[in-house]
């Protein structure tokens, strides 16, 4: 009964979508209002059926409702109630009804707060999420129905994947998707712009916020995920440029060059047509991340073949919407006053468009080395594989540069900048990173390399550029003078010195972490950088639905206990599948990882050893990233009430001038 | 020329250059890294050169995986139906490594056609075959089946 009245649910909501799409973007092009007037209504009820279906395949899931295919294919009796609740969004349907669930959560929240834009503005962006609410939920009608039922009903259901059996199962795919969907609110906005003649600087102020929002998941999910993966997959690594790890990372390249680029525009007025561009690539790349990794071409050609209608119908959306949208911006981009504030080149502008170049850039080496191998495998030209060495040859080379920017950048006025200017206020932050290059040389002595130095070097200069504004308005603050510092520059600060944490973190644990695979027998020990690792023995331990061989090891240092850490090889009842789980003793400047390896008989196992210095501090820079533009989300130009609507939209604002007469060194 | 135009043709003109080097860099990465896939089959047809790093698929022969105990070496055939190729490899193996499972080993062969592995791969689950893998056995088997069919024919 409940899993049908979610697919009834799932048959409202695509013809409520309908309604929103049409009454969205027809009432506008129209000016009807009452057509307008019927948007909010239709995008809200429609959110709130595809809930309800959510909720309904939730529900069979928590009641073991294993007459439901998708159930019985991913769930089990003997699963943690949890587990369950996660494994709706396991496999593929599942997935596809997040995805539309979380496109649900962001129409209502544009329906919620879009009240202040011009109605047939808010209208055309509620009636593009409403035209791809339909493109999606007519696939899942179509080729993907999560609530179809299996005759006669299985017994007990097969199992989730035992790898995805995991707390960061509740965590990473929701971020990941709320960051990948939020990019078609970016995209809803560029669109609506588009179509209304009105990209202009008051469309990049309203658009920033989502933007920024979106933004922040995403890198929140990716963060999460490489997280989960370091700990999870028994692999020991942060990063893999596996082809699904890339199809969230060029969205994410990509939206964070259009967080820097709406900066311009909405400060400026510039690079308006490249800003618009910048977010429909943004949405573009994150349906070809949801093509990529949901088609099941990634994971096996033979998914993609027993229902090519998927990989087709997907493709063919992909084709559609980004299609359309580059037609629009073709048609209507150059008919926009390009009048934006001009700028001399040294200025903050020019450092935000080589911001801008070096992201696209590296997103599109991302993207070659992730389809060409995927295009010729499919033209059965040849197979390939393009491995880490090629994309660590793009990025190490690209990031160099990049990283040196990112700190002069925030230093330069916009319009026309002073060199002399700059330089003078970036001495002391030259001048720590200076030093820190130099400990790090004196420290690491024999491995010193260039690529080495190189990072530490940008990492210091990277995070004390980043600090030295904050820093000195809050020094300002202690002497009793009355300064204030715009929560949007505090949040580029923090985010800044994200980067520079991660970067370090990467840096000084790709180039000083030790890996040792030994053979070890209960009562021998290794040694890694200084740690003793004693190996005690393993002993059966049993979970809630797997066997697990359990080893006991102990971590200490010049005789001191240091940790006791348990790595497992669990085994799962229903298939058997083993999986192999790593024990970290996590600390703040290093991990120490054990996992076990395979028994090699005579109660001998061979163990992968591993000492992970800074590997802390590329999750902390990804979750200080966020931070920042939790910060600049909450800055006070985005909480003004009303625009009036008669305001003469096409030129720049005039308190943009104000900021800059407020804040002398932005 | 204006000099607000000059200055637009520096700033594009910039952006070309450094566009135009990171494509050259990384076509050249490209190239370098990029690998190939090998069958048995196109490895005992002299396809891999000695020392050329490259991936190969097939299935772990039965009966072939053998340990010397107490170490991490570990020496098997790997094989597509048709042909075999001996692999050797140190260090831990995936714990879907076992024998009939198809798997996919990154190294070089060398001078003795010992393929030297640097890494197995065997992820997904235990019905999963590499589509590789897949599509090889399934060359190879109908390449015995035309030979079949020729001898027959003969």
């Amino acid at each position: 009964m409940i899993p049908e009245l979610g697919h009834l649910a799932l048959i409202i909501a695509l013809c409520l979508a309908v309604a929103q799409s049409f009454f969205g973007l027809g009432g506008a092009q129209r000016a009807n209002l009452i057509w307008m007037n019927a948007v909010r209504p239709a995008a809200i009820g429609q959110s709130f059926f595809v809930m309800l279906a959510f909720g309904s395949l939730a529900y069979a899931f928590l009641t073991n409702d294993f007459s439901v295919a998708y159930v019985a294919a991913n769930s089990n009796i003997a699963l943690p109630w949890a587990y369950k609740f996660t494994a709706v969004w396991g496999a593929h349907e599942g997935s596809l009804l997040l995805w539309v669930f979380v496109l649900a959560i962001w129409t209502v929240a544009v329906a919620r707060f879009s009240r202040h834009l011009p109605q047939d503005f808010s209208s055309r962006v509620l009636g593009v999420l409403g035209i791809i609410s339909i493109g999606f939920l007519l696939f899942m009608l179509t080729t993907s129905d999560p609530f179809g039922r299996l005759l006669p009903p299985a017994a007990q259901g097969a199992d989730l994947n035992p790898i995805l059996q995991d707390p960061g199962m509740a965590i990473h795919p929701p971020m990941l998707y709320m960051g990948y969907v939020g990019m078609s609110v970016a995209f809803a906005f560029a669109v609506a712009a588009l179509l209304s003649g009105r990209m202009d600087v008051m469309w990049a102020r309203w658009s920033r916020p989502w933007t920024l929002v979106a933004w922040l998941f995403l890198t929140c999910g990716i963060t999460f995920g490489s997280w989960w993966s370091y700990y999870v997959l028994g692999w020991g690594g942060f990063w893999f440029w596996d082809p699904v790890e890339n199809a969230s990372f060029m969205p994410w390249l990509v939206a964070t060059a259009l967080v820097h680029s709406l900066a311009v525009t909405e400060k400026r007025g510039a690079f308006k047509s490249w800003t618009a561009l910048l977010a429909i690539a943004a949405f573009s790349l994150s349906l070809l991340g949801t093509f990529l990794v949901r088609s099941g071409i990634l994971i096996s050609v033979h998914a993609f073949a027993s229902d090519p209608r998927r990989g087709i119908f997907i493709l063919a959306m992909l084709g559609v919407f980004v299609g359309a949208a580059l037609i629009l911006y073709a048609w209507r981009a150059p008919t926009f006053s390009q009048r934006g504030g001009g700028f001399k080149i040294f200025s903050r502008e020019t450092f935000l468009l080589l911001n801008n170049v070096f992201l696209v850039v590296a997103a599109a080496a991302v993207l070659l080395g992730t389809l060409y191998p995927l295009v010729l495998g499919a033209l059965k030209i040849g197979q390939i594989s393009v491995g880490p060495p090629y994309f660590d040859h793009i990025f190490v080379p690209l990031m160099l540069p990049f990283f040196v920017l990112i700190g002069i950048g925030p230093y330069v006025r916009w319009k026309h900048g002073s060199a002399t200017e700059t330089l003078s206020k970036l001495r002391i932050p030259a001048a720590l990173a200076l030093v820190a290059g130099v400990v790090a040389i004196v420290l690491l002595r024999a491995e010193v390399s260039f690529i080495a130095t190189a990072g530490v070097l940008l990492a210091a200069w990277t995070i004390f550029s980043a600090l030295q504004e904050p820093l000195q308005r809050l020094w300002q603050r202690l002497h009793h003078r009355h300064v204030s510092l715009a929560r949007s520059v505090l949040g580029m600060s923090v985010a800044h010195l994200g980067a520079g944490l991660m970067i370090l973190g990467v840096t000084v644990n790709t180039m000083l972490g030790i890996t040792v695979d030994r053979v070890m027998k209960p009562g021998s020990s290794v040694a890694v950088h200084g740690y003793q690792f004693a190996f005690q023995g393993v002993q059966d331990v049993s979970g809630p639905n797997y066997q697990a061989v359990q080893g006991t090891f102990v971590v200490t240092r010049a005789g001191k206990k240091v940790a006791l850490i348990y790595p497992e090889k669990r085994q799962f009842r229903h298939d058997g599948t083993t999986t192999t789980n790593a024990a970290i003793a996590a600390g703040p400047f290093r991990d120490l990882y054990v996992a076990l390896g395979n028994p090699l008989g005579q109660d001998s196992w061979s163990v992968r050893i591993e000492y992970k210095p800074l590997v802390r501090f590329i999750w902390l820079g990804g979750l200080t990233m966020m931070l920042g533009g939790f910060i600049a989300i909450l800055d006070k130009r985005y909480r003004r009430v009303r625009v009036p609507a008669t305001v003469d939209m096409s030129a720049p604002p005039k308190d943009a001038d104000a900021d800059l007469a407020k804040a002398p060194e932005r | 020329m204006t000099p607000v135009r000059r200055k637009r043709l520096i700033i594009v003109v910039v952006i070309v250059a450094g566009v135009a080097i990171a494509a050259a860099l990384g076509l050249q990465a490209f190239r370098k890294n990029l690998l190939y896939y090998f069958t048995p089959v196109q490895v005992a047809a002299g396809d891999a050169h000695v020392g050329q790093r490259f991936r190969m698929g097939g299935l772990v022969a039965m009966g072939s995986v053998q340990r010397s105990p107490g170490s991490m070496t570990v020496h098997f055939t790997l094989t597509d139906m048709q042909k075999s190729v001996p692999v050797v490899y140190t260090g831990i193996l995936p714990d879907l490594f076992r024998e009939g499972q198809g798997i996919v080993v990154y190294g070089t062969l060398d001078k003795q056609g010992l393929f030297v592995a640097q890494q197995v791969l065997a992820k997904h689950d235990a019905k999963y075959m590499p589509p590789e893998v897949a599509a090889a056995i399934k060359k190879a088997k109908a390449a015995q089946q035309a030979q079949i069919a020729a001898k027959a024919a003969s």
